[in-house]
């Protein structure tokens, strides 16, 4: 039984194997439109998180298949003091794979021991959301054609933000990436992501406090949002949140090919105006996150199309 | 001096470090066991300066022992049958351990579920940090 807890979960070969098959569902969707008949996907998400709910449902539906599932602990019977593990005993007997999200960190890999079919962690707490770091990874591959020789900038909240982590621990698999960090003092990387996974693999980075201070470097520029619930006051939320706004006057200081992502929502790290750039990739990386979750769909439940 | 009776069969923890012996005493669940157990502290050692020593006498099969290189690597196990020591054993940092500590996160799934057991795998055997196998949250060993 294979299921997905961690973007660390598959080896190199077994990801671009992935990526292979996210590319070719997004070149030939229609070959893959019926893959997954007969199929159920269940969504149990204990805390809301439309978008990531929304795109596994979107990749099932994509794929042929059905859904069903809850989108708050509220309306499951966590509320009635049911253990994660009697719940997916049960939804195993329903679905074919569970996508699950959990405020609390671990619970997809208590889900897992003794779960009758796949599960995807669709974020636990703080700690991982491997779906969207697949979701990045796709995302430069398709714009950059490669995930190696690459030059990464990653900017705002790099110190709550488990998506970054989770992106530089992925890319710190391939040769000759640099990362350029790009935060107030205040919300610099932790000392085990830089230590721990940079520094203890020799690979350069830099810490930068202004955009303007790395854009012409760059090939990639992932743009995260200070998030308002890692604060314990409203005052230092306020002094952070405004740091840093891309707009069209630092996007003049960019390569022609360097694309600006973002894992969304935001919220103003990055001028409306910016839409409009071509190099503007957030929204194109939103359809990559469908393509690469019907990809690990199909390769959760084993299934293979001619 | 202080005298103690010799054990017929059971084993001898040695070189515990002065004043952890109530530590290793807890750790080992010797309060919930019937064995006749003997605790001394800040005995006189040649290597340690002072050391706590602990006396069991119960078969050392009844005891998970290796819990003792979590606590403190340096403490040693002497196995004693028929009032002779047959086996000196060094203790060994465990990879995993379970149900010792628990995680203090209180994000974790072991936070709301608890039935669930506290298994922490060892992640830097330099550093000796374990860390929670549901939420990573790291914990320095006791070394």
């Amino acid at each position: 039984m294979k299921h997905l807890m961690s973007p660390l979960d598959l080896s190199l070969e077994e990801l671009d194997q992935l990526l292979d098959l996210a590319g070719d569902i997004e070149k030939n969707p229609t070959k893959y439109a019926h893959a997954c008949e007969g199929k159920k996907l269940a969504t149990l998400f204990y805390e809301p998180s439309t978008r990531t709910r929304l795109s596994h449902e979107a990749a099932m539906l994509n794929l042929g298949g059905s859904i069903m599932g809850f989108s708050s602990a509220n309306s499951s019977s966590a509320a009635k003091g049911e253990t994660v593990s009697d719940t997916v005993q049960t939804v195993g007997c329903y679905a074919d794979i569970i996508a699950m999200r959990h405020p609390k960190e671990g619970a997809p890999m208590v889900a897992a021991k003794r779960s009758p079919i796949p599960i995807i962690n669709a974020g636990d707490g703080g700690h991982h959301h491997p779906t969207q770091t697949l979701t990045d990874l796709l995302t430069i591959r398709s714009l950059k054609g490669r995930l190696d020789n690459l030059t990464i900038g990653l900017c705002g909240d790099l110190k709550f933000g488990r998506t970054v982590h989770s992106l530089i621990q992925a890319m710190s698999r391939y040769e000759n990436v640099n990362f350029i960090l790009i935060s107030p003092e205040e919300l610099r990387l932790p000392s085990f992501i830089r230590v721990d996974v940079l520094e203890k693999n020799n690979i350069p980075y830099k810490e930068v406090v202004t955009l303007e201070d790395a854009m012409a470097e760059l090939d990639i520029l992932y743009m995260t949002r200070v998030q308002k619930e890692r604060f314990f006051n409203e005052e230092d939320y306020i002094r952070m949140k405004d740091f840093y706004i891309l707009d069209n006057a630092k996007m003049e200081l960019a390569k022609e090919d360097m694309f600006v992502l973002h894992p969304l929502p935001r919220v103003n790290e990055i001028a409306v105006e910016v839409d409009d750039d071509p190099r503007a990739a957030y929204f194109r990386q939103v359809q990559y996150g469908v393509y690469v979750r019907m990809a690990l769909i199909l390769t959760l439940l084993d299934i293979h199309v001619a | 001096m202080l005298t103690v009776g010799s054990i017929h069969e059971g084993f001898v923890l040695d070189h515990i470090k002065a004043g952890k012996a109530m530590e290793v005493y807890r750790y080992l669940h010797l309060d919930k066991n019937e064995a006749t157990v003997a605790i001394i502290k800040n005995a006189q050692s040649n290597k340690m300066g002072r050391k706590d020593i602990i006396k069991v006498e119960c078969p050392i099969d009844n005891f998970n022992l290796d819990i003792l290189g979590f606590i403190d690597k340096n403490i040693t196990i002497n196995v004693i049958k028929d009032d002779v020591i047959v086996e000196k054993r060094s203790s060994v940092t465990p990879k995993i351990i379970k149900n010792v500590i628990k995680c203090k996160n209180p994000r974790c799934i072991t936070s709301i579920e608890d039935q669930l057991d506290h298994v922490f795998f060892l992640s830097d055997p330099e550093k000796g940090i374990y860390r929670c196998t549901y939420c990573e949250q790291a914990f320095k060993g006791l070394n």
